[in-house]
């Protein structure tokens, strides 16, 4: 594709993303008055411009995730939320949360719920990783993450029949939420954002190389090893983060690159960056849905995403040339 | 280059013992066994992607000691044509070229003029100029095999190991990969090929000979001791015959 098309789409992708924040800021439970009074106001910059930007962000961050996990595992089905990552990082969430509640605040605050959701994301993929012995089988690596997911899934019910005054708080993470989101979260997954795009440019090459298989991509001089355990690193950091502040979120990652491949021509380091903003407009679009289907009342969007992604992984699974290695 | 004593290993099992053999340098070399003998691990193990113990040398140089992007410059490996069927390959044509770069570059990876002007003289010789901006996926098993070796040649190494270059090229680019390698040769390159193709391997100088993991017999191909040997190789199943300059081998 000649670089000024893509530009252009570029452009375009960068605009609907605009107006779907500005959308974000318009909807919601009750309607803005244009006269902007104090409360008008409140609403705007401290409610609706934050969590738009946060759901663009967290998209963003998931959007990247997958394309990386795709990228990384030579495996069109991968994504945050099948790799068990994202459950990892929910765990960490979890049991940061329970230290909170039990008082350990030394820890909580060394940590924080972005910290823990960072190590659970990447003891999550490490453990799939581990069960399937290796990335080689894409499917034995798929089924180990869904392994992973329940198991963590399990244990993060286990927490809150332990301690069930973190029922509510984590259910609003398992269910997906972006209601919560403040300019303070914005800040982290920004500058998490900005340090995983960044580390996955300077990376790129490794995920190209891949395409070619491991045996051809070790004759190319590349420190494949060591590059592909960081690659891993940047995806625990992107899924932690997004995890972090808007709970589970399924299928962003999953359904990002895919939409975006036919404008990337194949160019690795734009499939990267149009996975993320695809992954934004994705979950913000998913957020105004979540938001206005069923008005005033609103529906965690974790839900939309589960629905929405559910039926696009069937439109995959059933599409000719997207197969599973055993 | 010189191969001493190398053990090459897949994963836990010893799949080549103790082989010693000398790859003249400026000339084709080609190795040939029955399935399973070892032929690609051979390849694999020059290559570093299987294990070895042993010492290979350029030039007097052991290519243990060197790093990790010098030993990319210095020798290119063309994998089999399945085995870089990536099912999962959304790279183009041109960027997959490009990654025979990938040991020339810098740090951040961005792509010199020149570059650029090695992968276009890369497509330009193996005829894929027209396809550069296609899929990987999306061609056919000949198409993606050019491409493959444009990607090769674009590393502009001394040493190109290929290991079976024809599968699934029809006769005409069979014929034009027979340009190339003598192109090769007399820019004073190496090449060393894993070929079934018989016929093709006795257009090589020297033969490699490789049988149950060991060295069977190497030697020049128009040789007749090499000859006999290959006959004995594949015990007494093919028949060699002289037409024109040329020999050729017939199963019997």
């Amino acid at each position: 594709m000649p670089k000024h098309q893509l530009y252009l789409k570029l452009l375009a992708l960068f605009a609907v993303s605009l107006i779907l924040i500005a959308l974000g800021c318009v909807f919601g439970s009750t309607g803005i008055d244009w006269r902007f009074t104090e409360v008008d106001r409140t609403i705007l910059y401290e409610i609706r411009l934050p969590r738009s930007i946060g759901a663009y962000l967290a998209g963003a961050l998931l959007g990247l995730a997958g394309a990386i996990a795709q990228g990384l595992f030579r495996n069109p089905l991968a994504d945050p939320y099948l790799l068990g990552s994202a459950s990892g990082a929910l765990l960490g969430v979890g049991i940061i949360l329970c230290l909170s509640y039990a008082g350990e605040h030394s820890l909580v605050t060394l940590i924080g719920i972005n910290g823990g959701a960072f190590v659970g994301a990447l003891l999550g993929v490490l453990a799939a990783l581990l069960l399937a012995g290796g990335y080689k089988s894409s499917l034995r690596l798929l089924l180990s993450g869904v392994v992973i997911g329940v198991i963590f899934s399990a244990a993060n019910s286990l927490l809150t029949f332990v301690r069930p005054d973190l029922y509510q708080s984590l259910q609003s993470f398992m269910l997906g939420n972006t209601s919560l989101i403040t300019w303070n979260a914005n800040l982290m997954m920004g500058l998490a954002l900005i340090i995983s795009i960044l580390l996955t440019l300077l990376l790129s090459p490794v995920l190209s190389a891949l395409s070619l298989g491991e045996n051809t991509a070790r004759t190319l001089g590349l420190p494949l090893d060591q590059l592909r355990l960081l690659l891993i690193a940047v995806l625990a950091l992107a899924t932690g983060f997004a995890v972090a502040q808007t709970g589970l979120i399924a299928f962003v990652g999953l359904a990002a690159p895919h939409l975006v491949r036919h404008i990337s021509g194949g160019r690795q380091r734009v499939q990267l960056i149009l996975s993320s903003i695809a992954g934004g407009i994705l979950l913000l679009g998913s957020d105004l849905l979540a938001k206005s289907i069923f008005a005033p009342l609103e529906i965690p969007v974790g839900i939309v995403t589960a629905v929405l992604g559910g039926g696009y992984l069937l439109f995959l699974l059933r599409r000719e040339q997207i197969g599973i290695s055993k | 280059m010189k191969i001493s004593d190398l053990n090459v290993y897949r994963g836990p099992c010893e799949v080549l013992r103790n082989l010693t053999i000398d790859i003249p340098k400026g000339k084709w070399t080609s190795i040939i066994g029955p399935n399973g003998a070892g032929k690609s691990s051979l390849l694999q193990g020059i290559t570093n992607i299987l294990a070895t113990t042993g010492c290979i040398t350029i030039d007097d140089v052991n290519i243990q000691n060197l790093d990790r992007k010098a030993r990319a410059k210095a020798i290119a490996w063309l994998a089999q044509n399945n085995d870089a069927a990536e099912e999962f390959s959304e790279l183009t044509v041109y960027d997959t070229v490009m990654l025979g770069r990938i040991p020339h570059q810098g740090w951040l990876h961005i792509p010199s003029s020149l570059d650029h002007q090695v992968v276009q003289e890369s497509l330009n010789k193996t005829h894929t100029q027209s396809i550069a901006s296609r899929f990987l996926h999306e061609l056919s098993g000949g198409e993606k095999q050019r491409v493959l070796l444009a990607r090769l040649l674009a590393v502009q190494s001394d040493i190109l190991l290929m290991d079976e270059p024809l599968a699934n090229l029809d006769p005409p680019h069979q014929a034009d990969w027979l340009i190339w390698q003598k192109e090769l040769l007399a820019q004073g390159k190496t090449v060393v090929t894993v070929l079934h193709e018989i016929q093709f391997a006795l257009k090589a100088d020297h033969l490699v000979m490789i049988k149950q993991g060991k060295l069977y017999f190497e030697g020049a191909s128009k040789d007749p001791a090499t000859h006999r040997a290959l006959i004995a190789l594949f015990d007494g199943r093919i028949h060699l015959e002289k037409l024109g300059d040329e020999w050729i081998s017939l199963p019997v």
